[in-house]
Parts: C-alpha cells; structure tokens; sequence
C-alpha cells in the first residue's frame, strides 16, 4: 500500500463480542443497581474530583461496559459521596466504588 | 465463736472452687494475651500509667463508681442504677464482710477460697456478741440489697418499658444460662444461711426465716442440699461467665486502666479493641440510640450485636454491620461503659483487602495553593459545601460585611479533606489527602483556616498538622467577629430548632457556639432530644451500604423529633444536614450561616 502520510482515523466501532466484560460482570454481581444507570451524568457534574482530573463515574461505567481501561479515572476518587448524593436513580456509587476497588485486579 | 469442722472441709465446696479457678484462670490467660496484642510502645503506656500515683489512683476511683456504684448509670436511669449498683455493690460488700469475718475470726483459714463465701455453713457464732451482731446485720442487709436488685432484674426482663427501655437485647443461650444462674445465687444463699442460722447465727432476715421454717420442717436435712445447690449455681455461673455478656465484669476493670492510660484501637480485634468488645455488657441502650433503628430490619446492627459477632467471629455479619453503620456516634455517647461503637467499625473497614487504591501522588496542588494566595483567612468549604452552594454564598456574604480579609480557596477546584476515605477505613489514601491538602494551606500563606462544614473541621482538628494555622469552625469564627463588634445582627421574629450535627456536636463537642449564635439572630427552642443525643439525619457519609431508600425513614424520624419543638424552621451547622432535611422537611430548613447572612446588616 502506498504512503500518502496520513490515514483513514481509527475506527472507534466497539465489539462487545471481543471485549473483555469480565469486570462489568463481577461488578454486576456485586451491585445490582449499576444497570439502572441512565448515564445522566449528574454524578460527573457534582464529582470534587472531576475539574483537575477528569474524573466522572457515568464514564467510569460506560468505559466498564465497553471493556476499556478505568484505571486512570478511578485513581483520582476521593469518595466524598457527592455522586451518591445526586443520583437520581438512588445508585450508591460510593460503595460502587469501593466494590470496584476490591475486584480489580491490575493489568 | 467456733468452727463446726475441724477440717474445714465439706465437698459442696468443690463447685465452686472449681468454676472460681476457672474464671481466674480464664482473666489470667486473657490479661496476658491482651498485653502480648498492644504494640511495644502501647504496653509501655499502659505499664507506666499503672504505677504513675495520679492515674493510679483515678483508675482506682473510676472502677469503685463505674464498676461497683454505677454512678453514670445513675445519672441516666435512676432504677436501672439502683439495680446495677446494688447487685454490683452488695455483692462486693458480701464477699469484703466474708473475708472481714474470717480475718475476724478464724485468721488460719483465710487461705481457703471458700471460706469467706461458706461462712456461716462452717463456723457457728453467737450474735449476741457486738461484732457478730453488727457483722451479720451487715452480711443480711447487704444481702437483702442484692435481692432487691435481683427482682427489679426479674421485673425488667418481663417489662423493660418500666424502665425506660423501648427495646432490650435478646439474650443469647448462653447468656440466658448465667442470667438465670446469677438469678438463683442469692435466694440460695438466702435459703442456706437461713436452714443454718439456728446454729451458726443470723440476723435481722435470716433468723426469721429460720424460725419460719423450723415451723414446718422438723430436722436439719435440707440444709446440705440448699449449701450444695448455692454452690452449684456459683458454678455454673463461674463456669459460663467467659463466653457470656457477664464477662464485662472482669473485662471493664481492665477496659478503665486502659483507657486512662490513653491507648487507642489500632486492630479491630487485638488489644484494645478485644477488652472494648468484652466489656459491652450488652444492655442494649445503643439499640434505642441508634438511628438505624426506625427500622426493624436494622435492629440487630446496632453496635451491642457488633460486640456479640465479634465475640463469636460471624465474619459475615461483622462486614455487614460495621459497613452499614452511619457512625454518628450517639451509641458511643450514650454507653455506659465507654464502648468505642464507631472506631471499631472503622477498625473494621481498614482490614479489608483492595485490588485497587487511589493514588493522588500526581496532583498537583500548586495552582489550588496560588489560588488561595494573598488573604489572611483562607475559607475552605469542602465538597459537601460545594453541593450546598447558598451556605458558601452565605458565608462569603457574612465575610465581607464583617470586612474580613479572606480568599475562597476551593470555590473552583479542590480536594476533599480525607475524612470520608478515613472512615471507609482507607487510611493510606486519606494522608496523601490530608498531605496534599497540608501543602495547599500552609502554601497559601494564611493564618486562620475557616471552615464551614463539622466532616472537614473534624478531621482538619484531629489529623492535620498545619503548624502556624488557626483551625476554626464558621460558627466560632462567626461568634468572634459579633463579639467584636464586625458584624452587626438583628434579631428576627423566626423561631429556629437548632439541629446538632453529629460530626460537630459528638464529634468535636460544639453545643453551646451554634446556640448563642443562632440565638443573636432568631428565636431558638430545643427537640426532645438534642446535644449529645441528637438525631442523626441519615444522609451521612459513615454509611457505606445504606441505600437512599433506606435513610428515608430515618431522616423522617429525625425529622419528627425537630417537630417536637414547634419552631417555625429548623436550623443546622452542617451542609449534609441541609442537603438530608431539605429533601424531606416540611418546614424550611435553613443553614446557620443562611441565617445570620439575612439578619446582618454592614
């Protein structure tokens, strides 16, 4: 194939049939509630550690259920409960949080 | 005087000695396991504080009014205290006279165990001598008081309204076996001493009925049998007493010299904690304390089961309580002997294996700290502030018409004071926070560090060390600048109900502040149940696995003791608070900074 210097971008499709969704799974086990997230959003927008580190749940859970890394995001949690505070499906991601922590297991 | 026996020997002694060398043996073991447990440097507190004269002799004096007189129980529950102490009290008084009498009497027996308690089965004395009557009138009188204290124990455990208690704890198998042996101690005694007091002697109780029972029983064979059944039941109680909630008898005379000493918990089950968890003596104040409790299926989280799962190692039930628990204190303040309920959950909750931990190594705090640069006081108002923003805007509206010189230091970006990650037992991440936050404050420049949320000003008291630094909460901060004139309030017409935060009130023991403040401004009336027993409100963040819909009905609660008052508004100290009640109140609640900001005037 000839060079031209640039490219057609990568294509961002995700195959869920490829995917690792081990995690999600577990996570699932473990709290029931993620599946009613309607990915809202309101946990990101209140999150303390969202403006310096990017840091927003609904991410966190939608990077989950596409098999992506959260690994960046989550180590800026501070566990301040606003995010469980807001919710409004009532998920206590805190705790979702916390179970998370315990399950992962570092690439 | 004389003894009956030459030998001095019967073997309905055997019982007892056998469950006396058992329960010694038992505390020996336990005493030398729990010194082995605490660190190096804890054991070498403990050891000083023993032969240092002022604790010793404070530890002397707490024992004889906690353990015997029961006077915090007293000041609590008149009934309850004349039931504990009597039976505490009188019975101590009952084995000092045995040895009294022996000492007395028959000094070559002393050595024998028995023989203070089987006193009267092995000597035969005459009353009519003045040291035999005054003694026998006080072995029956105190006798008489232990009794006393055994039938209210009866009654209350038919009726545990009549003393107060909405709910008791359901005593376990075991627990039931030495309730009823300990029961049965005292009629026997009774029993005994009096088929005996025509020979050996009695007084005021126990000769009557001897004289009662000489009616109709016409010999002296019932006399073994009742002195054998008196020294069953001390034996079975003996024998039990370890592995039921009569183990705090032992365990809380350890607990007082410990505490005094100054240790702290460092493992959820060693040391410390183990002698907290084996003084509970499960009383069940802390079931009615708690506010968990509006629901029946929180009843048995309360931290009197928490001891009990700790005692058998229900590792299950162990995770589930100390997780679910709001750690607002109040079981804590209301103990009567001083079980430390929270900072055993958190014990807990620091034992637990993550896959994962936070690291906040790569922040960097250097534009946070050039942010709060240039002001004398730098106001931090931490997140839960941040999710409340008429309290920060409120407090900013305070300072600047008192003209004080302060910058907002996390208005835009900041991180969170650590205490939450403390209390889900993260501790490693909780001082990277309270690190970095230190590097912040003391990076600012500024020299009083104004806070208006109790979560952060706890911590920021307990844990940082920000040298230079005055920590302040808002409120005294606020009843500072009153005082000196900066900042001019007018009384309104409202009349306020002013809510006890858990974090500031139990937690860094802020009552009277919020009050004299709120009062400048507002009328105040009082709940029923206020300061120290407050009503937590529910929203808490020491909850790990409380669900939204499960705090409901505890902020309810809250909530209908604050209606009690009849005020107009409720007023509180802390953004948690206002955020919990505003979602659920039918009257307006109003942050105390919102409410000194709208009766200020520059």
């Amino acid at each position: 194939m000839i060079d031209f210097g640039f490219g057609l971008s990568r294509s961002s499709a995700v195959r869920l049939d490829e995917v690792d969704l081990s995690l999600y799974k577990r996570l699932e086990e473990l709290e029931p509630q993620v599946r009613t997230c309607i990915g809202c959003g309101s946990c990101s927008a209140t999150c303390t550690a969202g403006p310096w580190s990017g840091m927003s749940i609904r991410k966190v859970i939608l990077n989950l259920q596409r098999g992506r890394d959260i690994e960046k995001m989550l180590s800026n949690c501070m566990l301040c409960g606003k995010c469980t505070m807001v919710c409004p499906r009532g998920i206590n991601t805190r705790h979702l949080i916390l179970s998370l922590c315990r399950i992962y297991e570092k690439k | 005087m004389r003894e009956r026996f030459a030998s001095g020997f019967d073997p309905f002694v055997l019982p007892f000695l056998i469950g006396f060398f058992f329960v010694i043996g038992y505390c020996i073991l336990g005493i030398v396991r729990i010194m082995f447990q605490l660190s190096r440097e804890d054991r070498r507190m403990f050891l000083l504080s023993l032969i240092t004269p002022t604790t010793a002799l404070k530890n002397i004096w707490d024992i004889f009014a906690n353990c015997l007189l029961h006077v915090k129980l007293w000041k609590r529950n008149k009934v309850l205290g004349f039931m504990h102490s009597s039976i505490a009290f009188g019975w101590f008084m009952l084995i000092v006279l045995g040895h009294i009498e022996v000492m007395l009497y028959c000094p070559g027996r002393i050595h024998l165990f028995y023989y203070p308690i089987f006193f009267n089965y092995f000597v035969a004395e005459n009353e009519s001598t003045i040291g035999g009557a005054v003694l026998f009138f006080l072995m029956d009188f105190f006798l008489l008081l232990v009794l006393a204290g055994i039938a209210l124990a009866i009654i209350k455990r038919v009726r545990s309204r009549i003393f107060g208690m909405r709910r008791t704890t359901r005593p376990s198998m075991l627990d039931r076996v030495g309730l009823y042996s300990l029961w049965a101690i005292f009629p026997l005694r009774l029993l005994a001493e009096s088929f005996t007091a025509h020979i050996s002697g009695g007084s005021f109780l126990t000769i009557p009925a001897n004289w009662v029972f000489r009616q109709f029983l016409g010999n002296d064979l019932h006399m073994l049998p009742t002195w054998w059944a008196y020294s069953l039941a001390l034996c079975v109680f003996m024998l039990v007493l370890p592995f039921t909630r009569y183990m705090h008898i032992p365990a809380e005379m350890m607990l007082i010299p410990m505490r005094n000493a100054g240790l702290k918990i460092r493992h959820a089950r060693k040391g410390f904690a183990r002698v907290e968890v084996l003084s509970c003596p499960g009383c069940g104040v802390c079931i009615d304390a708690c506010p968990m409790s509006v629901k029946k299926a929180n009843l048995k989280d309360c931290t009197v089961y928490l001891n009990r799962q700790l005692r058998r190692g229900n590792e299950k039930r162990i995770e589930e309580i100390s997780d679910k628990c709001l750690l607002c204190g109040k079981c804590e303040a209301l103990c009567q002997v001083g079980v430390e309920g929270p900072a055993l959950r958190i014990a807990q909750r620091e034992r637990r294996k993550y896959g994962f931990s936070q690291d906040y190594s790569g922040i960097d705090v250097a534009p946070m700290a050039a942010a709060a640069k240039g002001a004398k006081v730098l106001y931090f108002s931490g997140c839960m502030t941040r999710l409340t923003p008429s309290v920060g805007k409120a407090v900013c509206s305070l300072l600047q018409k008192a003209g004080v010189d302060y910058v907002w230091a996390d208005r835009d970006e900041g991180l969170c004071c650590g205490r939450p990650m403390l209390t889900a037992g993260r501790t490693e991440q909780a001082r990277q926070l309270i690190r970095k936050n230190e590097e912040m404050i003391l990076g600012s420049g500024a020299g009083t560090l104004l806070l208006s949320c109790p979560i952060c000003y706890k911590i920021f008291t307990e844990e940082y060390n920000l040298p230079g630094v005055r920590v302040v909460n808002y409120v005294t901060f606020f009843n500072e600048l009153v005082e000196q004139g900066m900042l001019k309030l007018e009384k309104g017409d409202l009349f306020y109900v002013y809510h006890d935060p858990c974090e500031l009130g139990r937690g860094c023991g802020i009552y009277e502040e919020p009050r004299k403040l709120l009062g400048r401004a507002a009328g105040i009336t009082e709940a029923p149940k206020n300061r120290a027993e407050s009503i937590c409100c529910g929203g808490s963040l020491g909850s790990l696995t409380l669900d939204f819909q499960h705090r409901e009905a505890m902020t309810l609660n809250a909530l209908k003791n604050l209606y009690e008052s009849k005020a107009d508004a409720i007023a509180t100290a802390c953004p948690l608070c206002l955020a919990t009640f505003s979602r659920y109140s039918e009257r307006p609640v109003r942050d105390i900074a919102e409410v000194l900001d709208a009766q200020s005037h520059v």
